[in-house]
């Protein structure tokens, strides 16, 4: 494998590898009638590749979506350790917790259809870009330099992910592979603390995986990118990830290394049911 | 307080009219998630049909309205079929503004036909007045309120009870499990035009009588926005509360500041808005992410 | 599908951001801005004062596309805004007293502002109630702007100063010219800071917001800003064409705001193209034609159909409708898409794609 000197860091925080950086506890979340989560619970280390597996309508992607301010659990803490300390995510608007470096991509691609791969790529330094009314009317000055500079940071990711051919193409366009791709590429010009991916892999076939997971495998190692992934294919989630944490009906039943988890009766009687005596 | 009275059932009448016209866009609304902002030409169309049928042709009444209701419901079908349905898949905004194109043509077509003076037609809801607590109340607004009445608990049975409005309502919840299930979204989305553009005319029927046939009728028809914010879009009874309560505020609006009908439905609209942006009966939609 | 002409090796990021990237563009603009420099020269006093009437409204339509092709939030609510302007700038410049110039611009200022009131409400609004909210606004401000006699001083219209600063007056014999010359000025550098504004992050976000506003919040779009952002400066350009107009016409009432010119508005951008600048001035282009072309026809057939002559207005209404209608079922991204598979076509003919 060619070792690539980054020009910029794409990994956000500044913690030692190891040290914890989201810790979840004790999370409640309640829909109408629903209880998505149940007092789930577990600690991100920086540096890793952390899974987050269970059957459908376990409660993973509510669990990114609190994460993300998207939804707002009823009980439990979601902390984000930083440089400057710990920040309390649980309350925050969902752009307010973007800025504190937790980017995402979605299980059905939530792309910015109309606009091409760049512009996609470009929207992920949003937070990093000034919104000044006068300079963006005016172009040449300010407005101009901030698009020159940021540009050479998408390209970078540009290049990391071979997305080259399709800068200029509306990603309404794009084949799915690709267009996950992007997505993954979006959440990196972040340049996250923390990176949550909801089943990247989803409708691809082997091919597209092994892709993926290479590029899943060069932003953790190359970039040092923390990464909390949910993933069907077991496969992948054994090969990949350094912890497993495993969810079924919204309660927490599994969480520790991938071997651990694989021989955890809990685990296996989630997926394959009880034997009947 | 006689003047409250008689308010109050000008402002029934007016609201049961609305209630209808509304009654119309909810039903577009909820089977083929169109914004018909054509509703309120509709309106227009159906009174002056009715008034061609009933007033230049000479039909007798029943007939008359009989004739009118199959004009509309024709065109509303046809205007599902041959404007609607080529901007299946089109984004939300691309319908709204073929709707709002609809409802400029409509405006003119009628204008074209009949000219901008209203025109004067004989009346055929009962004539004479009751007395009501001592106000003197018209009978044809106490008639116009009962018809209203009655059209609207139909439209409720079917929609709740026939198979037909059974059928409706799944298409409004979801086209494509009702598709799995069998049923013809196509044809139900017809069978919506059509009755939107039925109920709209029998609305259209009794304000020509009450009021007067003419082009002030699309404005009056723009009110049934409001009506089906504060109502909601997920039932006939929300439909009729808020065309009530609209039709009640505006006037007593006009009772206290002449002309204040014009916007006291908008006003109360953004009201509702700010509280409740689902409406009052409203369903807060959960989205997937 | 947007094509770009291929053989174009921007070798730095400025160079691939520029705005004329081929010959071709170069060639396009030379020769528009040749035929923009002669065209009050080859035009006569009433053709003049319809292309005017196109540059005021193509910076309305600008507005409007911003709010509703760029950041999709639907609105009927130009009418109203194209009001606010146009008051206040009359009222600034003629019982405030203040230079024109200075109107105009106080003018787009208290625009932007009642589009940021309009627009707090409608933040938490989607679809059928967002258009229903703007639908609203409309209607109240026709409703205030009718009744409040002080805006008129009780006369119903309000006159508004005509053009001149600084002691120089708008000369009646060049009238239209010099009219055309503050217009186009005006227009050109409004559509070019509106163009600007969607090669920065700023406009990028609107874009976001329109597409994918969970996903946009996700990355850390502050909806709130940026939807408020977009009323505030697509009610700026608004404002601007109203104070325009009331100057244009020296007479401000109530009945160039109806519902009606928010509908005609709607249909410019629709026709023009949702999310394109250029658009917005084909469209505007295109439905100000209307009403002159169809009365050149009722002119033209008046002896053998004074049919149309006498429905006019009607027809003109009934016209746009029927555009609107046309276009959305035949071309729904409208003449800006039109002309660029013209363009493309041309460019790689005699290959097909």
């Amino acid at each position: 494998m060619i070792s690539r000197e980054d020009a910029f860091a794409l990994n956000g925080s500044a913690l030692a590898r190891g040290q914890p950086l989201l810790e979840l506890v004790d999370l409640g979340l309640r829909f109408g009638g629903v209880q998505a989560l149940d007092g789930v619970g577990t600690t991100i280390a920086q540096g890793a590749i952390h899974a987050l597996i269970g059957p459908n309508g376990a409660g993973k992607s509510s669990l990114l979506n609190c994460v993300s301010g998207l939804y707002r659990p009823q009980r439990g803490r979601i902390t984000l350790h930083r440089a400057a300390g710990a920040v309390e995510l649980v309350g925050r608007k969902p752009h307010a917790i973007a800025r504190l470096g937790v980017a995402r991509s979605f299980q059905n691609i939530e792309l910015f259809r109309h606009l091409t791969v760049l512009d996609n790529l470009m929207l992920g330094r949003h937070t990093r870009m000034s919104l000044s009314l006068l300079p963006a009317l005016l172009w040449l000055g300010p407005a101009r330099r901030q698009e020159v500079a940021q540009r050479a940071l998408v390209e970078e990711v540009i290049d990391l992910l071979a997305l080259q051919a399709v800068r200029h193409q509306a990603v309404g366009t794009l084949p799915y592979g690709l267009a996950k791709r992007v997505e993954l590429g979006r959440a990196l010009c972040m340049q996250p603390a923390v990176l949550l991916l909801d089943e990247p892999m989803a409708g691809m076939n082997t091919e597209e995986k092994e892709d993926m997971a290479r590029h899943i495998l060069d932003v953790n190692e190359l970039a040092g990118v923390t990464v909390v992934l949910i993933e069907h294919d077991m496969n992948v989630v054994m090969d990949l990830s350094h912890r497993v944490t495993v969810l079924d009906f919204g309660k927490l039943i599994a969480d520790g290394t991938p071997d651990e988890v694989r021989r955890d009766p809990c685990v296996i009687e989630a997926y394959l049911g009880k034997e009947v005596a | 307080m006689t003047q409250f009275i008689q308010l109050t059932v000008y402002g029934l009448a007016n609201g049961a009219i609305l209630a209808l016209a509304a009654l119309g866009f909810v039903l577009i609304y909820k089977a083929t998630r169109v914004i018909n902002f054509a509703q309120g030409e509709f309106l227009l169309v159906g009174a002056y049909a009715f008034y061609s049928a009933f007033a230049l042709l000479q039909l007798p009444a029943m007939l008359a309205i009989v004739v009118a209701v199959i004009i509309a419901a024709a065109l509303g079908v046809a205007i599902e079929r041959l404007v609607l349905r080529p901007l299946l898949g089109e984004e939300p905004i691309a319908v709204i503004m073929v709707t709002i194109g609809l409802s400029a043509v409509l405006k003119a077509a009628v204008q074209v036909f009949y000219g901008t003076t209203p025109r004067v037609m004989p009346k055929f809801l009962p004539r004479g007045s009751v007395d009501i607590l001592g106000a003197i109340v018209p009978t044809d607004r106490l008639v116009a309120i009962a018809v209203a009445a009655v059209v609207l608990a139909a439209f409720g049975a079917f929609l709740r009870w026939s198979r037909h409005g059974v059928a409706m309502r799944a298409v409004a919840d979801d086209p494509q499990a009702a598709l799995v299930q069998g049923i013809s979204v196509t044809r139900i989305s017809a069978l919506a035009w059509a009755m939107a553009a039925a109920s709209a005319v029998i609305g259209g029927v009794l304000i020509a009588d009450v009021a007067e046939v003419s082009q002030n009728l699309s404005s009056f028809g723009l009110v049934v926005f409001p009506v089906v914010i504060l109502g909601g879009l997920d039932s006939v009874l929300g439909t009729i509360v808020g065309g009530v309560v609209i039709g009640l505020v505006s006037q007593y609006a006009d009772g206290v500041s002449p002309g204040a009908s014009q916007v006291a439905p908008y006003l109360v609209l953004v009201v509702i808005l700010l509280v409740r942006p689902y409406g009052v009966f409203g369903q807060p939609r959960i989205e997937r992410m | 599908m947007p094509s770009r002409a291929t053989g174009i090796d921007p070798r730095s990021y400025e160079a691939d951001l520029r705005l004329l990237q081929t010959r071709g563009d170069k060639l396009r603009l030379a020769l528009g801005l040749v035929a923009i420099l002669a065209l009050p020269f080859a035009l006569n006093n009433y053709w003049l004062g319809i292309v005017n009437a196109i540059g005021i409204a193509a910076i309305g339509a600008i507005g409007l596309n911003i709010l509703v092709g760029f950041t999709g939030q639907i609105s009927l609510g130009q009418g109203g805004f194209l009001a606010v302007g146009a008051f206040s700038s009359a009222l600034l410049a003629g019982r405030g007293g203040l230079p024109i110039p200075l109107a105009v611009a106080a003018a787009v200022v208290v625009t932007a502002a009642a589009g940021v009131i309009v627009g707090l409400p409608a933040l938490r609004l989607k679809g059928l109630y967002l258009v229903i909210a703007t639908l609203a606004s409309q209607e109240i401000i026709v409703f205030v702007v009718r009744r409040w006699r002080w805006l008129t001083g009780g006369q119903g219209y309000l006159e508004a100063p005509p053009l001149g600063v600084l002691g120089w007056h708008v000369q009646r014999a060049a009238f239209e010219r010099t009219w055309y010359w503050v217009i186009l000025v005006t227009a050109a550098l409004g559509a070019l800071a509106a163009r600007n504004v969607f090669r920065t992050a700023l406009g990028r976000s609107f874009m976001a917001v329109r597409d994918q506003e969970v996903a946009a919040s996700t990355i850390g779009v502050n909806l709130t800003r940026a939807k408020l952002t977009a009323f505030a400066l697509s009610s700026g350009y608004v404002g601007l064409a109203g104070a325009l107009t009331a100057h244009y016409t020296e007479i401000v009432t109530w009945e160039r705001f109806t519902l009606d010119v928010s509908v005609q508005y709607v249909g410019m951008i629709i026709v023009g193209g949702l999310g394109s600048i250029a658009g917005s001035i084909y469209g505007a282009a295109f439905l100000m034609l209307v009403p002159p072309l169809l009365s050149a026809l009722a002119d033209a057939v008046r002896d053998t159909a004074p049919f149309l002559a006498d429905q006019l207005p009607a027809l003109q209404v009934a016209a746009v409708g029927l555009i609107i209608i046309l276009f959305l079922r035949f071309e729904p991204r409208g003449l800006d898409r039109l002309w660029r598979r013209i363009r493309d076509y041309f460019g790689s003919w005699p290959f097909r794609y």
